[in-house]
């Protein structure tokens, strides 16, 4: 991965480069003490990784993120172990190193950059959904469109989703919850804790269950009078 | 305070590489003073979140000289600084005492 650091403290980009030297995944191809330099160098390069300090003075990692229309993946670096729930509103922040970093710790949190997707527009929380009719998810580096109606039904599998179309399966590293975001409300409905259905697709609904293609889709006894108020019943 | 700086951290990162080690002290050795100056000029004028500024820099150096309960006490000395208060400078300038003569001879 092209990695950059943006620490305003060298003794930390010092340190980082140390231990990227001793992660064969990284790359470090810049270096800067401040956001503004590693802006310019952002809008002008591709990179798939930032190290970024959130502490810095004038403008902040976080004016940073909300600077850069789609940031690549970050890693935090800093010294306040208060910010992680600041942390996790932005899709793109993957991992978050307290200094002093540690070797092992630093390597955890490659793999966990290596293994997220790239976000779709990572400084937003929620997307306006209206008026899109396509879903674009990260697949093997490559960004595959995934048409609305096509979806038969998302299942939630551990850190994972399976988004179920009419001709084609892809596994995400994502989870329902984020995905529903993405959404239109009219089409797709929670029907259990780890389903969300395409109600358009359904073919029958059972007691506890509705069919959609060939898949039999579990109904939880909570989500069920919603299901009932979207039918069109006779 | 009864821990005393070390160079433990910097040689678990280093791995033996001398040159890293070299290029750490240098950092510390050239940025410490300075900061521990402007910390102290900014206490004088009662510029507390500057002086909090100044302490969280610092903080850092206390980290990698393998200081953990001092550490400690450098990000409460910090939280009470924005608010005004300095219960713990004592504490904290006796940290930067002994960081200052562990440089001079390292």
């Amino acid at each position: 991965m092209n990695c950059i650091i943006i620490d305003d403290d060298e003794m930390a980009r010092v340190i980082i480069e140390k231990l990227s030297n001793n992660n064969e995944k990284i790359n470090i191809i810049g270096n800067f003490a401040n956001a503004i330099d590693g802006i310019k160098y952002l809008n002008q390069n591709e990179v798939d990784l930032i190290f970024l300090d959130i502490h810095m003075p004038a403008f902040t990692g976080f004016d940073l993120l909300q600077t850069i229309a789609t940031p690549p993946k970050v890693i935090l670096i800093t010294s306040d172990n208060g910010l992680a729930i600041e942390a996790f509103e932005y899709d793109c922040i993957v991992d978050y190193l307290l200094k002093p970093i540690t070797q092992e710790r630093f390597d955890k949190a490659v793999n966990k950059a290596l293994m997220f997707s790239k976000p779709l527009a990572a400084n937003v929380k929620t997307e306006e959904v209206d008026n899109v009719k396509d879903l674009y998810v990260n697949i093997d580096r490559r960004l595959v469109k995934i048409n609305f109606e096509t979806i038969n039904f998302i299942e939630a599998r551990g850190d994972y989703i399976l988004i179920k179309t009419e001709n084609k399966n892809y596994t995400v590293h994502s989870t329902l919850k984020k995905i529903v975001e993405k959404l239109p409300d009219d089409l797709f409905l929670k029907v259990h804790r780890s389903f969300v259905i395409n109600t358009k697709k359904i073919i029958d609904i059972e007691d506890n269950s509705v069919l959609i293609g060939k898949d039999v889709i579990p109904v939880s006894r909570s989500n069920k009078p919603e299901l009932i108020k979207r039918l069109n019943l006779l | 305070m009864t821990e005393k700086p070390n160079l433990e951290y910097l040689k678990e990162l280093s791995g033996g590489d001398i040159e890293f080690e070299q290029k750490m002290l240098e950092v510390v050795k050239k940025e410490l003073p300075v900061e521990i100056e402007n910390y102290k000029k900014h206490l004088v004028n009662k510029q507390f979140n500057e002086a909090a500024e100044l302490v969280h820099k610092i903080k850092h150096k206390i980290s990698v000289l393998g200081l953990e309960e001092s550490y400690q006490v450098a990000i409460d000395y910090e939280e009470e600084l924005k608010k005004g208060q300095i219960k713990q400078q004592k504490s904290f300038e006796d940290i930067l005492d002994s960081m200052t003569i562990f440089v001079e001879n390292v």
